[in-house]
Parts: structure tokens; C-alpha cells; sequence
């Protein structure tokens, strides 16, 4: 495992980006280089310089600071919004496997189908619309979107380990499918699930930061990359800095799962590591 | 003047060796059996001689195909041969084939890629090709997919696709291991047609002495990637010289020691057992279809007693198997256990259950690979009120696993960690665990080599001697049915068509399918047996 970890070319910067953010965002828990609440006018939109590293906004607030607190919103948004996804989606998936062809599978599919159906973003917008924009909401609203992707993901993983002969086994020892999907499916199909995870988990930081740059996510004073890129935007001819590094955080993060989830995939998937060896 | 000969080869991939010193020939119009256990080599000698060897594979030696040496050729003039030289069968026919593309095209396909000819004049040809496999054209047009045809169906398919440029060599890996015993025969048959009148050689590759038996001319045997013996297939049936040619052979017709005696008692009664499949045809609201799996089947199993099951693919063993173990309902008739029904209100009978256990076909599919071997064995105490716990739990897994010959040890290992074999004791010692009366083998001993296979049905006879089990043999394999077994039910599209003793239902068949059966199935010639 260790081996693989050291010799893969996507795990290794996929995890070193992942968790220099997930650093920034602990490490802003506790401290920052400036207040972020503070104004400093006499300072404002500076350039990179030794005492802002990354500059300053139109306010005179420090961007890195700015960037630190705000990898914490969105690893928090988007960490949520997976766990809504899993912790719903998992067991409808794993149901209607176990239903496969009743009802039950009928309805939850449907359900699925009807929620996929919805653009995304669209109906997000909605949401903080009518309950009014806050992170909790773009929680929300990211969260059942993901609830769909880990139904059907289950369920289909699901449905081929049903064809196994060590689940007619366990039949035969008389356990019924709920036992038979908590203790022989949901452990085979795990590996998939962190994968998915990871990808939407990159997804999600990619919403929030949608929804935070046309106003309807983290509100102010709350620090958020994608306020950030639609504040700088009318500056951006004057100092590009302002855009510059939320969009190379957005970029970084977002590569850094994916690279991750592809590097995971491939170390958790028997068939491609056998492939490999 | 020999058409393959292949000297002293050896073969390592990433330094472990593989293939020590094989040497073998095959001449025009003769057919080479290739035989040997899994791990023996003997797909790897056939990939060698076409260069289709895994990537860090080193080959020393020499192949000689038609006078050319395969060793120093190019990639692109190996393409050039491959197909056109040697053509290629494999084992498994469901795979062998693309499913998005007609049996028409992809017969052409091999012409195509060889000659320079029109799309119709190569589909001609690849329609003469599968009149040649005896797909005529007229019953299956070149438009049809591989899904539209039967297993024995889809092989003639790719016998065709591997003939259809009349190769000199014809290599056929395990051809007939996924098919039925009667289609097994057919496809024998054709093969041993094609060479006759193509002049063809062929390089019959089985793990089954008996099905090369009477067909091949020359006998190679390998082992661990050796030749452990080598001559004309005659000669070298009467007197094999290896002990692992003799041990072979031995297993191959063993028939393990049975002392238990059945009792006049029946254990589990099957009575008018009717199974419907309902389907819908199209969509939800579309007309159903009804299917009939099982179609008024009764039979009983006497305590004590082994009885066999035999029927191709599709009769309805498995549906039946379902029924028996209470997984699910049947339509109308009976199945009492003990007296007692296995199926009662729309759940299986507990108190029935916990004394069936089944063992199946697959070792490397019937356990669950995230768990270890104390877990996966007493799954079934799930079905007792109050399983052992603690000490009691621990002895009960060491009396388990070291009655089918494991040690108390391997309980604390992941199923990866055993070969097939033990694999397939484990999934004896999982279903013992619970001290049933009857154990549904179903395939139980298909997957395994002849010499493991021949140990694993000496542990069935030992173990029903012991302990007074009752067994239900599912198989398909009439000799290992025929070792094991007291009584045999002969199955046929969902029917029993014929039940006896096992030896006169072998030995003097009535019903025309049994005897159909009988015909096909592999048999080493009887002189051979008796004069080992």
C-alpha cells in the first residue's frame, strides 16, 4: 500500500494539495496573520509585499488570511454536503438493491431520477432564494445533490455483489438483507464510495464557490473564495492580484482531490492493482 | 517435416520462471493434446508460440512455425502470421466474442485484416467459414449477434473465425471447459473434422485426460511448467512412465471409499414441485410471460444417501436447488424436510434451515474476500437460538476446519491466502459447522484440478461416514457424479426424466436423453483404465 502510495503519479501531489488546504483551514481556526474583520483602509489593494505575502484587497484586508479562512468555509460546505450525500444516499442505494425490481427500488430510483433531472446550480439558487442565503444553505442545497450519486453508485456496485455466491451463503445461514447489506455489501463496496466521496467533495467546493460569487452563499464577514473572485472582478484591471489567488486556490484544491480520487481509485480497485503487478 | 516445433523453451516473466526446458511438435493433420493442472504452463506454451506473452516475459529457445523462427520475428510480421498461420480458440466463448458486432462481421474481420478483398467477397468467405463450423447460413444469417446464440453456438463462431484463412496450426485453449457435456462432444467432433480435411495441425490444450483421450495423437503432460512425459497418445495411455502422469490418470477415474449405508428413512421429500418464472415482455404495463423452471418434480433423498443430480445448463438444478434450501417459494407441490415444510409463510423455516447447508461451485466467489476465515465459517451460526461464544466458538472452528483437513490456525487468514482447494474445504468446513443431516453440493468439485478434485470427493465420502451426512450432488460432470453417488436423477427442461441406482442408470440408460448423455460424456478407453 505504502509502495503504491510513494510510486502512484496522481496520489502523491493530489494528497500534498489536499492537505496543504486542509492545513491553511486548521491552522485558521486558531490563528491568522490579520483580523480579517479589521479594516485598513490606509492599505488597501497593495500589491504582494513582505508584510502581505498575498496583498491586499480593496478594503486593505489581508488576502492570505482571506484565503486561510476561507479554504476553512469551503472544505466545511463541501465536507457536510458529501457526508448529506453518503449518509442518505448510501442506504437508499443499498435498499433498493436489495429490492431490486419491487417497488421499493421502483420509488427510490425514481425519486433519484427526478432529482438528477434538476440542474444542480439552479435549483441551489432556488433554495438559498426562498430560505435566504447562507452557508447552511448551500450546505443543504449541495447535499441533496449528492444524495442521488451515491444511491445510484451503491446500488449499482450492489447489484453485481448480489450475484455472489457468498451472499447466497449467507442467505442460507438465514440472514436477511438488511444484515447482508451492512456486513457483506457495504465493506465491498466502501472503496468505490471514497473514491465517489472525493470527487464530490471537489464538486462541492466547486458549488460553494459558485454560489458564494453570485451572493447566495457565505455571507459577509464570513471569508469565501468564490465573494472573493466576484469582488475583485471590477478591480481586476488595477490589481489582478485580488483574483489571482482565490482562482489558483479554487484550481489547486479541486486538482488536488481529483488527482487524489483518481490516485485512490486505482490502489483501492483489486482488479487494476492486480492489472498493475 | 514437422509444422511447429518448439525446442528447450524457456520462459521467465520479471525473473520467476515459468516454463524449464519444454519441447514439443506438431505435425500436419495430427492433433497434440496439451495437458496439465492449472499453474502447469500450458497456456503459456500456446501464447509463446504467436508471441502474445505478458509484458517483462523472456523467452529462450527455440519456436520454429512453417520454417520461421518465432523467437526473431518482428511484431509486424508476427501480426502478419497470427490469424493467418495460427488460428486461435479459446476458452470461453461468452467473452471471445464482441458483443456490438455480427458473427458475419466479425468472421470477416479476420479475412479483412489478412487479404485484400472486397467487404462482400470477405463476407462470402466468412459465411463458407461458418458453413465449415456447421452454422449454415440459411439458419443463422451473418446479421445475428453473439447473444442471440447458445454457448456451443458462439464457439462454432469462433472456430469459424479462427479457420476462416485455412491456418496451417490451430491452437485451441481449453475449447469445450465451459460448455455442456453434448456440446462438448459436437464441438469435439468438429474440430477433429476440421483437421482432417484441412491438414491442419492442432494443439489441443485440456486439464481433462478424458476429453483428449480419443482424440489426440500425440500427448504432452506438463507440470509446473515442465514436460513430465511426452510420445504418441496410444502408447502412452497403456504405459505412462511419470508418477504424475500415473497419479493423473489415477485421479481422473477415482472413485473414493464409501462405507455409509443409505436407511430406509426419507430425510427430505420433493413432491409435484412446480416453479414459474413471471417476466415482463415489455415494460411495466407490457404482457407477462411466464416461464417454467421447474415443472412437477418429486423425488426423496433417503438419510444416509448420496444422490446425484444431473442436467445440462438451463434445466433448472439451480431454481430447484433454491427451492430445496427454503431461499424461495415455489408455485405449487411440496418440499418437506424431516416432515416439516422448508418454506412457511412467506420465510423459510428456520428449524429446517439450520440442519441444510450448501457448498457451491465457485471457491474463489463464494466467500466474501473482506472477511476472515472464523467469520466466513460460522456465518451459519446465525441460524441457531444461542450460538457458541468464547471458548466454545473457537473449538467449534477448530473441529471444523481441521475436520476437512486445515488447521486451527488458518482461521486467523483471509480467504486470498488459500488455493482453490483449501478454498473449497473451507466452504465444506463453513457448511459443517452447524452439523447439518443434508449438504446440497452444488458444482461443489467442477473448478478444481483432477488430483484436488479427487481429494475433495475422498473428504465428501470420509466426512459422510463420520458424521452420517446426507448429500444432494449437483453437477454436470456424469464421472464425478457416477464416483460419489448412490441414486441419480437425470434432469431435462425442468423434468425428471430418468432416476435409478446410479450404476444402471450409467451403465443401461432408458429415457433417449440420458442416453444421449452417456454417449457425449469423456471417457478414457476402458483398456486404459483397467490397466493401471
Amino acid at each position: 500500500m505504502m509502495g503504491a502510495f510513494l510510486h502512484s503519479r496522481t496520489l502523491l501531489p493530489g494528497a500534498v494539495l489536499t492537505l496543504v488546504f486542509t492545513f491553511a483551514a486548521l491552522i485558521s481556526l486558531v490563528w491568522v496573520p490579520y483580523d480579517i474583520t479589521v479594516l485598513d483602509i490606509a492599505n488597501r489593494m497593495k500589491s504582494p509585499n513582505w508584510t502581505h505575502p498575498f496583498g491586499t484587497d480593496q478594503f486593505g484586508r489581508d488576502i492570505l488570511s482571506m484565503i486561510m479562512e476561507g479554504a476553512r468555509t469551503s472544505i466545511a460546505v463541501a465536507l457536510v454536503a458529501v457526508g448529506i450525500g453518503m449518509i442518505i444516499g448510501v442506504p437508499l442505494g443499498l435498499a433498493a438493491a436489495a429490492r431490486k425490481g419491487g417497488l421499493l427500488d421502483e420509488v427510490i430510483m425514481r425519486a433519484n431520477d427526478l432529482v438528477f433531472a434538476f440542474p444542480s446550480l439552479l435549483i441551489a439558487v432556488m433554495i438559498t432564494a426562498v430560505f435566504g442565503a447562507s452557508a447552511l444553505n448551500a450546505i443543504i442545497a449541495i447535499g441533496i445533490f449528492n444524495i442521488p450519486v451515491f444511491a445510484r453508485l451503491t446500488r449499482g456496485a450492489a447489484l453485481s455483489l448480489w450475484n455472489r455466491e457468498y451472499i447466497l451463503a449467507a442467505r442460507v445461514a438465514g440472514k436477511g438483507p438488511a444484515r447482508i447489506s451492512l456486513e457483506h455489501i457495504l465493506p465491498n463496496v466502501a472503496n468505490l464510495l471514497i473514491v465517489q466521496g472525493t470527487i464530490q467533495f471537489s464538486l462541492g467546493i466547486l458549488a460553494e464557490a459558485g454560489l458564494s460569487y453570485v451572493g447566495l452563499g457565505a455571507q459577509p464577514p464570513i471569508a469565501s473564495w468564490g465573494r472573493m473572485l466576484a469582488d475583485s472582478q471590477t478591480m481586476i484591471s488595477l490589481a489582478p492580484h485580488l483574483a489571482l489567488f482565490p482562482g489558483l486556490a479554487i484550481l489547486l484544491t479541486v486538482l488536488g482531490l481529483n488527482l487524489l480520487g483518481d490516485g485512490l481509485r486505482d490502489i483501492l480497485d483489486p482488479r487494476l492493482r492486480r492489472a498493475r503487478t | 517435416m514437422s509444422l511447429l516445433k518448439i525446442e528447450s523453451l524457456s520462459l521467465a516473466i520479471h525473473g520467476l520462471k515459468i516454463l524449464d526446458d519444454v519441447s514439443m511438435e506438431v505435425a500436419p493433420g495430427r492433433i497434440l493434446g496439451v495437458i496439465g493442472e492449472s499453474g502447469s504452463g500450458k497456456s503459456i506454451t500456446a501464447f509463446s508460440v504467436l508471441q502474445l506473452l505478458p509484458g517483462g516475459a523472456e523467452c529462450t529457445g527455440r519456436i520454429t512455425l512453417c520454417g520461421k523462427d518465432m523467437l526473431s520475428l518482428k511484431e509486424a510480421e508476427l501480426c502478419a502470421m497470427r490469424g493467418r498461420e495460427v488460428g486461435m480458440v479459446f476458452q470461453e466463448p461468452m467473452t471471445a466474442l464482441n458483443p456490438l458486432k455480427t458473427i458475419g462481421d466479425q468472421v470477416a474481420e479476420t479475412i479483412l485484416i489478412h487479404e485484400r478483398v472486397s467487404k462482400a467477397e470477405a463476407m462470402m468467405r466468412a459465411a463458407e467459414a461458418l458453413r465449415r463450423a456447421e452454422l449454415p447460413v440459411e439458419k443463422f444469417p451473418l446479421s445475428r449477434y453473439p447473444h442471440e446464440l447458445s454457448g456451443g453456438q458462439r464457439q462454432r463462431v469462433v472456430i469459424a473465425m479462427a479457420i476462416a484463412l485455412k491456418p496451417k496450426l490451430l491452437i485451441a485453449d481449453e475449447p469445450t471447459t465451459a460448455l455442456d457435456v453434448t456440446t462438448q462432444a459436437q464441438i469435439l467432433n468438429l474440430l477433429r473434422r476440421l483437421v482432417e480435411e484441412d491438414e491442419m495441425g492442432l494443439m489441443l490444450i485440456s486439464h481433462d485426460l478424458a476429453v483428449v483421450a480419443d482424440l489426440a495423437d500425440d500427448l504432452v503432460i506438463m507440470k509446473t511448467g515442465e514436460v513430465v512425459e511426452y510420445g504418441p497418445a496410444k502408447k502412452l495411455f497403456r504405459n505412462f512412465q511419470h508418477p504424475y502422469s500415473k497419479a493423473l490418470l489415477a485421479a481422473s477415474g477415482h472413485v473414493p471409499a464409501r462405507e455409509a449405508q443409505a436407511r430406509d428413512v426419507p430425510l427430505l421429500q420433493v413432491r409435484e414441485v412446480v416453479r414459474d418464472y413471471t417476466g415482463h415482455s415489455h415494460g411495466w404495463w407490457g404482457k407477462t410471460t411466464l416461464t417454467r423452471a421447474v415443472d412437477k418434480v418429486s423425488f426423496e433423498i433417503r438419510r444416509g444417501e448420496s444422490l446425484g443430480l444431473v442436467g445440462e445448463s438451463g434445466c433448472g438444478k439451480s431454481t430447484l436447488t433454491r427451492a430445496i434450501l427454503g431461499l424461495e417459494d415455489v408455485q405449487s407441490g411440496e418440499i418437506l424436510f424431516d416432515g416439516l415444510p422448508v418454506f412457511t409463510h412467506h420465510h423459510a423455516n428456520v428449524a429446517v434451515r439450520r440442519r441444510m447447508q450448501v457448498v457451491f461451485q465457485d471457491p474463489y466467489g463464494s466467500f466474501n474476500p473482506r472477511w476472515k476465515v472464523d467469520r466466513l465459517i460460522t456465518e451459519p451460526f446465525h441460524l441457531m437460538d444461542k450460538p457458541p461464544t468464547g471458548a466454545a466458538r473457537a473449538a467449534a472452528i477448530a473441529e471444523a476446519l481441521e475436520s476437512v483437513g486445515l488447521t486451527a490456525g488458518d482461521a486467523d487468514k483471509y480467504i486470498h491466502e488459500f488455493s482453490g482447494g483449501q478454498r473449497q474445504r473451507i466452504a465444506i468446513a463453513r457448511a459443517l459447522i452447524i452439523k447439518p443431516d443434508l449438504i446440497i453440493l452444488d458444482e461443489a468439485v467442477s473448478a478444481l484440478d483432477v488430483s484436488v478434485r479427487a481429494q475433495v470427493l475422498d473428504l465428501l465420502a470420509n466426512l459422510s461416514d463420520r458424521f452420517g451426512l446426507t448429500y444432494l450432488f449437483i453437477s454436470h460432470d456424469l464421472s464425478v457424479v457416477r464416483s460419489i453417488t448412490d441414486r441419480v436423477l437425470v434432469m431435462k427442461s425442468g423434468r425428471i426424466v430418468e432416476e435409478g441406482p446410479t450404476a444402471d442408470v450409467f451403465d443401461n440408460p432408458q429415457h433417449s436423453y440420458t442416453q444421449q448423455l452417456v454417449a457425449a460424456a469423456p471417457v478414457l478407453p476402458a483398456d486404459v483404465v483397467t490397466a493401471h
